[in-house]
């Protein structure tokens, strides 16, 4: 069995990951209110400064005006179709999900497949607090402090086969736990999928909780993946399958709607959805645009994976 | 229809009441967006621009179809007193839906206010988003129903003004689909206002017909 062909090129060490401005941010050198981003309601991230921000975790490519998002806008705000289509009901319908227990299968291009208890599946690995921004492709956005596993950590010990290329993943399929699969919006289960390099980047993390605690069910519960630099749609929820394999998987919105949703789904500023510009963006909590970064502002760790591709036509 | 008695004639204050009642949900949510942005207050939830955005938006359309379903209603009724709300109804709409595109220009785009966006950005929404483009020609279609809306207007536009505001069909269909088209996947709300608006326009057809049928027969 052979280790993944990765070029050692493609792992990106830490030092270049941690972005300098995040880093200015977390150091308390760069104050609020700049480029306008000035939150105009109390519920704005009130005295979150940078000193509690660190205590949320690890900040990863903030920019000087990006705060946590509170809490409740989080955990309240959410698109999770298999709860209806509101963005207020997967926090009003989600009860009916079990995410205890769960198991989560790890199959196709692997030398170890397994059937495993997720705390089987999460023991391994070292859990890690990192905050990271949420772009989501209806150009809303939000920053969040996420606890998880790194992607890269079960993909490694799953040993994948020379042959792998891609890797898939699948949310639980369940009408009695997830009522809007009754209602055919997307064609279910609401499936997604990363290529291997996109997948073993150590920015890649399969999400077990937010602010420290466990996911609530309308975030993903008890398993999500969380890849900062794509659209919000690629970080598929309540995972039950993550399966490797040779050829690009098919993915939910880019079966639903082609011509406005693809499988790479790159924060692109440059490149607009046929209904509305990708150019600036609404915070969450905060009135004023914000300016849209190229890879959501991840560009310099993960635009190499990227290099030579039309990203025009590669959306 | 006269069991329905004690309606032929228009019950006192119902004007007054119609058009306190249908500013309601705007003072509502107006109050609501205010709150939300600058005083702190939750109402709207996470994301008060765009709730209010699709709030104004719904209710255009509800108070179209209710602008509709004046005249079907009178004749079913009698009561033919409610002719002279059916333009109140439509002033209500053009309101309405001046206060949803005043809405995604100020608050949402963020025209004039954020240094992102400029205006040739708010020409490519209009000309080159297909769900925008119809969005806003509904509303320059309703500009000269509104302004020819004063008993002035009316007189002076004799027959050609039952013509000219016959474009609300027109700018129904179009609202519609403006909404259609700007919903993902979840099409059952868009479908709703579909299906009044097509029952509504169902009965003007049938209606025409008999009409017709009346003045043919009726001809020597």
């Amino acid at each position: 069995m052979t280790r993944p062909d990765l070029p050692s090129s493609d792992i990106t060490p830490e030092r270049t990951y941690l972005d300098r401005r995040a880093f200015l941010a977390a150091a308390g050198v760069v104050g609020a209110g700049l480029l306008g981003a000035r939150a105009l309601s109390a519920r704005a991230p009130d005295g979150q400064g940078p000193a509690q921000q660190d205590s949320l975790g690890k900040p990863y490519g903030l920019q000087p005006y990006d705060r946590p998002t509170p809490y409740e806008d989080v955990t309240t705000y959410n698109n999770f179709y298999e709860f209806g289509t509101g963005k207020d009901d997967p926090a009003k319908n989600a009860g009916t999900l079990k995410p205890k227990p769960w198991t989560v299968k790890v199959e196709g291009l692997v030398a170890k497949p397994g059937n495993f208890q997720l705390e089987d599946f999460l023991k391994p690995s070292k859990v890690e607090d990192r905050i990271y921004r949420m772009r989501c492709v209806e150009a809303w956005s939000m920053v969040i402090p996420w606890r998880g596993i790194m992607l890269a950590d079960v993909i490694k010990r799953a040993q994948p086969t020379a042959a792998a290329k891609f890797v898939e993943f699948t949310t639980l399929l369940d009408e009695k736990q997830m009522p809007g699969q009754r209602y055919p919006s997307l064609d279910w289960p609401y499936n997604e999928g990363l290529r291997l390099d996109e997948a073993m980047h150590p920015l890649t993390m399969l999400a077990t909780g937010v602010y420290g605690k466990d996911l609530p069910n309308q975030n993903g519960a008890p398993l999500r993946l969380v890849v900062p630099w794509k659209y919000g749609f690629k970080g598929i929820k309540s995972i039950v399958r993550i399966r490797l394999t040779a050829t690009m998987p098919k993915t939910a919105w880019s079966t639903a709607i082609p011509g406005e949703y693809g499988f790479y789904a790159n924060v692109n500023p440059a490149v607009d959805h046929p209904r509305w510009s990708q150019a600036s963006e609404r915070r969450i909590g905060v009135f004023r645009r914000i300016p849209t970064l190229p890879f959501n502002g991840y560009a310099d760790q993960v635009a190499s994976l990227y290099s030579g591709m039309d990203l025009r036509r590669n959306y | 229809m006269a069991a329905l008695g004690g309606l032929e004639r228009q019950p006192r204050g119902f004007g007054v009441a119609l058009i306190a009642l249908s500013l309601v949900p705007a003072a509502w949510i107006t109050y609501a967006v205010i709150g939300d942005l600058f005083y702190g207050t939750r109402h709207l939830g996470t994301d008060p621009v765009k709730l209010a955005e699709h709030l104004f938006g719904s209710w255009t359309l509800r108070f179209l179809l209710a602008t509709l379903a004046v005249t079907p209603l009178r004749r079913m009724t009698g009561w033919n007193w409610l002719a002279k709300h059916r333009r109140t109804l439509g002033l209500i709409t053009f309101g309405y839906v001046t206060l949803h595109l005043l809405t995604w220009a100020l608050l949402d785009v963020q025209i004039g206010i954020s240094e992102l966006v400029g205006w040739d950005d708010i020409a490519t929404d209009i000309f080159k988003r297909p769900f925008i483009t119809i969005g806003m020609l509904g509303f320059v279609l309703m500009v000269p129903l509104a302004v020819t809306s004063t008993k002035k207007m009316i007189a002076r536009l004799g027959k050609n003004w039952r013509k000219l505001h016959r474009l609300i069909y027109v700018i129904a269909v179009l609202g519609v689909i403006h909404f259609w088209m700007a919903v993902k996947l979840d099409i059952r709300e868009p479908a709703i206002y579909g299906f009044i608006l097509a029952l509504l326009l169902g009965w003007r057809w049938r209606d025409a017909r008999r009409s017709a049928a009346i003045r043919e027969a009726a001809t020597p």
